[in-house]
C-alpha cells in the first residue's frame, strides 16, 4: 500500500488543470490557413490530397475531409497552405468547417459552435454518450478513451461515455459507416432514448474521408439523420474533442 | 521448386516458378512441417482462371519463399488447413475472395464479408455459427456494438454454466475495401490510406506500405530515414504496450496501473507528436524516407521523454507483477500452450508469450534494424501473465532502442524522390508491428501500376489465438484475455 502511494507521488500531479486554456504543441496539426485567394498554376497540393479536401477557386480546405496528413504544405510552393496547432476544430454546420483565405482561428471559433438554449438545459450539466465505432480504425476509439484518462479527465465537466445506448443522450459516431455495421449503427440510434444528439467524431464520420468513394461503405444514415456537432481531426485531439462538446454545451 | 527472395526485395514475376498445385501441396506441407510460416496465400484473377501465390517465411534464414498455381475458376483442392492448422484463415480467404473451395476445411465460413467477395449471397446475418447442444449449454451472444470504446466485431460463445466451452470470432464488420482503394489509386501512393488500415498501428503499416512501394520501384532509403522510422515505429510500440498495460490493469480493478500506465502512454505519444505532428506517428513515413527530421534539441527531447515515461512504467510494473492479488487473476488464465501457438501460426507478441521465438525485426531485419541489434524475447507459459509480463520487456528493449537510435542518428538526406514502380515484379514486405508480423504484398501489371496489393495485419493470425485461449476459462475472464491479445478489427477486415 504505502510502495503504492509512494509510486503516485512520483506521478506528480498529471492532470490538465484547465481544458479550456490547454494548447496543444505547437508541431501539432490543426486548424489549415490559406495565405491565397486562388490556386497559381504551380499550385500542385490538391492533386495530391488522398480525400480530395483541397478546392482551387476559391482556394480552400475542408476539414471535414482533410486528413491532416500535411502533405499539402510539402507540395505548396509557395505556402498557400499552412497548418495551425490551433486545435478547436469542433463545428454544428459542415460548411463551417470549409476554411478559406483570411480565416483565423479566433473568427472560426467565435461562430463555429452555437450553444442551443434547450441543449444546455438538457444536458448542460449531464452528458452519457454511447460510442459507435462504424468502420474507425481505432484512432479516434482510442483517443475517446483518452479523453477520460488522467490526463484530460472529461467527467470533471460531467460528459462520460455510457455503456449502452439505452443509458445514452446521444452516440459519438467514428468512422466512415461501413456497409456490414449499417444496420448496427441504426439500431444502436434506434435504442437511444429522446432526446439525444448526434456528434460525428473524426474525418471518416464527416465525410467518409478517404473511403468515401469505396463500395463497401454506406453512408445513408446520414442523409435520414441530422449531425449537431462535427468534430474534425485523424484521428481527433482529446481537447479537440472536449473542447467541442463543452462549447456545445455552454460550459 | 519455390523461389528465394529476401524481405522487401523485388522479384521479376517471370521468376517465381509456376506448379500444378498437386505437385506444389506437398512441397507446403512439408515446409510448414518444418517451421515455415505462411505470410500469404491468396489468389489474383487471370482471364478465366485464378492464380494462387503462396509466400511462406523461412525465419532461420531469413528468406522468402514464393510459388504460384493456375486454378480454373470455380475449381477446387484438397484443403492445406487440416494438415497445416496455420493456413486455416488464409484458405477460407482465398475461398471467399475468389471461389476457390478448399475441399475438407473444418471451418470453411467468410472471415470479412469483403464487399468484392465471390458470392455475394453469403450475408453476416446468416453466418453460420458453431452450435453446442446439451441441458446445461448456453449460448451468449455479444456485439457488434461493445461496451467500451472500441471496434466493432460478433462474439458468440458456447458456455456450460460460466465455463466457456468454445467461441466463435466473427469480425467483418469493419471492411472498407482497403485492397480495392489501393488499386483504384492507380500509380499513385496512397501512404494515408496505409496509416488507416489500423489507426492504431499506423507506423507499422505505412512502413511496410512505404517498404513495399521503394522494393518495387527500386527507391533507396537514406540511413537517416531508415532511423527515423525505426524510432517512430519503436514509440508506437511503447505506447501501444503501455496503453495495454494501463487496459489490463483496469480489467482487473488494478487502478494504480490503470493511471500511471495511461498517463505514461500520454508521455510516450505525444513525444511521436513532436516528431511529426500526430501522435499517433501519422504524416511520418512517406515512399522515399521520412517527412520529418529529428533535429538535435527535439533528440534530446525525444530521449528525456521515454526516459522519465520508463522510470515510472518500471516503478509501477515492478510493483504490480509481484502483487499476490494481480498475479492471481493473471496466471494461468487465457493459456495457449506453445504447440498450439506454434501449429495455429500465431505470430508477435502473441506467439512469443508461449515461447515461439519469432520476431521480423531480428529474423528478417531491414533498414535500421540491419545496424541496431533485436533480441528476441520469449516467455513460456502463453498465459495472460506472460502476455502482460512480456509487454512490460518490450517496453524496455523498445524503449533503449529509441535512446540508442536518437543518440546515434546518421547524417543523409530525409525524403529521397520516390521512381515509378517497375513492371510485372512482385515483393513481400514484412514489418514487425507492435502485435507482430505485418505483411504487404505488392504485384505491379505490365503498365506498371500496383495490380495486387495483399495486406496481412497480424490480427488475421492471432484471432484465432484468442479462440483457443479463452476455451476452459470462466466467461468474466474474456475481457482480460480479450485486452491481453489485443487484436485489431478493421486489419483484419481491411
Amino acid at each position: 500500500m504505502l510502495d503504492v502511494l509512494k509510486i503516485r507521488l512520483h506521478q506528480g500531479r498529471r492532470y490538465i488543470p484547465d481544458l479550456k486554456k490547454a494548447a496543444v504543441s505547437p508541431m501539432f496539426r490543426g486548424m489549415p490557413e490559406i495565405t491565397a485567394d486562388k490556386a497559381g498554376d504551380d499550385f500542385t497540393a490538391d492533386k495530391i490530397c488522398p480525400s480530395g479536401a483541397i478546392t482551387r477557386e476559391p482556394l480552400s480546405i475542408d476539414m471535414g475531409k482533410c486528413h491532416f496528413c500535411g502533405d499539402c504544405v510539402r507540395a505548396c510552393k509557395n505556402n498557400e497552405i499552412k497548418f495551425t496547432n490551433f486545435h478547436k476544430l469542433s463545428s454544428d454546420s459542415g460548411e463551417k468547417l470549409v476554411i478559406k483565405a483570411g480565416m483565423t482561428p479566433e473568427a472560426f471559433e467565435k461562430d463555429a459552435v452555437f450553444c442551443r438554449t434547450e441543449i444546455k438545459k438538457t444536458f448542460g450539466r449531464s452528458l452519457k454518450l454511447r460510442q459507435v465505432s462504424a468502420g474507425g480504425c481505432n484512432g479516434c476509439e482510442m483517443e475517446l478513451n483518452a479523453c477520460s484518462n488522467v490526463n484530460f479527465d472529461m467527467g470533471r465537466y460531467g460528459i462520460d461515455f455510457a455503456a449502452s445506448p439505452r443509458h445514452a443522450d446521444g452516440l459519438v459516431i467514428t468512422g466512415p459507416v461501413t456497409e456490414n455495421m449499417a444496420y448496427a449503427l441504426e439500431d444502436t440510434y434506434r435504442a437511444t432514448p429522446e432526446p439525444k444528439i448526434i456528434i460525428a467524431a473524426g474525418t471518416c464520420a464527416i465525410s467518409g474521408g478517404m473511403f468515401a468513394g469505396s463500395p463497401a461503405i454506406d453512408r445513408k444514415f446520414f442523409e435520414k439523420h441530422k449531425v449537431d456537432l462535427y468534430i474534425p481531426g485523424c484521428p481527433i485531439h482529446p481537447l479537440t474533442f472536449i473542447s467541442g462538446v463543452m462549447k456545445f454545451l455552454g460550459i | 521448386m519455390f523461389k528465394t527472395i529476401r524481405n522487401q526485395k523485388a522479384v521479376a514475376l517471370k521468376e517465381i516458378p509456376e506448379l500444378p498445385f498437386q505437385q506444389l501441396r506437398p512441397e507446403i506441407l512439408a515446409l510448414c512441417g518444418s517451421g515455415k510460416r505462411v505470410v500469404g496465400f491468396f489468389g489474383v484473377k487471370e482471364e478465366n482462371a485464378i492464380r494462387v501465390y503462396t509466400v511462406l517465411a523461412d525465419d532461420d534464414e531469413a528468406s522468402i519463399l514464393l510459388a504460384s498455381s493456375v486454378f480454373d475458376a470455380g475449381a477446387s483442392y484438397p484443403c492445406l488447413t487440416q494438415e497445416a492448422l496455420q493456413f486455416a484463415a488464409f484458405e477460407r480467404e482465398l475461398w471467399e475472395e475468389t471461389g476457390l473451395i478448399p475441399e475438407g476445411h473444418p471451418w470453411l465460413k467468410p472471415v470479412r464479408y469483403g464487399h468484392d467477395r465471390h458470392d455475394r449471397a453469403q450475408t453476416m446475418e446468416s453466418y453460420p455459427f458453431y452450435k453446442m447442444k446439451g441441458e446445461q449449454v448456453h449460448e451468449v451472444a455479444v456485439g457488434p456494438v461493445h461496451a467500451g470504446i472500441i471496434e466493432p466485431g460478433h462474439f458468440r460463445f458456447m458456455c456450460a454454466g460460466e465455463k466457456i466451452e468454445h467461441l466463435e470470432i466473427q469480425p467483418g464488420y469493419q471492411h472498407r475495401g482497403v485492397e480495392a482503394l489501393f488499386l483504384k489509386a492507380g500509380k499513385t501512393y496512397m501512404p494515408q490510406l496505409a496509416e488507416s488500415i489500423a489507426g492504431d498501428t499506423t507506423v507499422g503499416h505505412s512502413m511496410a506500405y512505404c517498404s513495399l512501394v521503394e522494393s518495387l520501384s527500386g527507391t533507396m532509403v537514406s540511413r537517416r530515414a531508415n532511423v527515423i522510422r525505426a524510432i517512430g515505429l519503436e514509440l508506437e510500440r511503447a505506447a501501444v504496450h503501455t496503453g495495454d498495460l494501463a487496459a489490463i490493469s483496469n480489467d482487473i480493478a488494478y487502478l494504480p496501473g490503470n493511471s500511471v500506465f495511461g498517463d505514461n502512454r500520454t508521455t510516450i505519444i505525444n513525444t511521436s507528436l513532436l516528431i511529426c505532428g500526430s501522435r499517433f506517428g501519422r504524416g511520418l513515413i512517406r515512399p522515399g524516407g521520412a517527412a520529418f527530421d529529428i533535429g538535435p534539441d527535439t533528440a534530446k527531447q525525444v530521449v528525456r521523454n521515454v526516459d522519465r515515461a520508463f522510470s515510472r512504467i518500471e516503478e509501477m510494473c515492478e510493483k504490480m507483477f509481484t502483487s499476490a492479488s494481480v498475479l492471481s487473476r493473471l496466471q494461468h488464465t487465457g493459456t495457449v500452450t506453445h504447440e498450439t501457438a506454434a501449429r495455429a501460426g500465431l505470430t508477435g507478441l502473441a506467439a512469443r508469450a508461449s515461447g515461439v521465438k519469432i520476431d521480423v525485426r531480428a529474423d528478417h531485419p531491414t533498414g535500421a534494424y540491419n545496424n541496431f541489434t533485436v533480441r528476441k524475447q520469449t516467455m513460456a507459459d502463453g498465459d495472460v501473465f506472460a502476455r502482460a509480463y512480456l509487454r512490460y520487456m518490450e517496453i524496455r528493449q523498445a524503449v533503449s532502442l529509441v535512446k540508442e537510435m536518437a543518440d546515434n542518428l546518421p547524417h543523409g538526406p530525409l525524403l529521397e524522390k520516390t521512381q515509378q514502380l517497375l513492371p510485372s515484379m512482385m515483393a513481400v514486405s514484412m514489418v514487425e508491428g507492435w502485435r507482430g508480423g505485418i505483411a504487404h504484398i505488392g504485384i505491379t501489371g505490365a503498365d506498371g501500376a500496383m495490380k495486387r496489393i495483399k495486406i496481412k495485419d497480424p490480427s488475421f493470425n492471432n484471432w484465432i489465438g484468442l479462440a483457443l485461449a479463452v476455451r476452459n476459462n470462466g466467461i468474466s475472464d474474456f475481457p482480460l484475455c480479450n485486452k491481453s491479445f489485443d487484436l485489431s478489427y478493421c486489419g483484419n477486415d481491411l
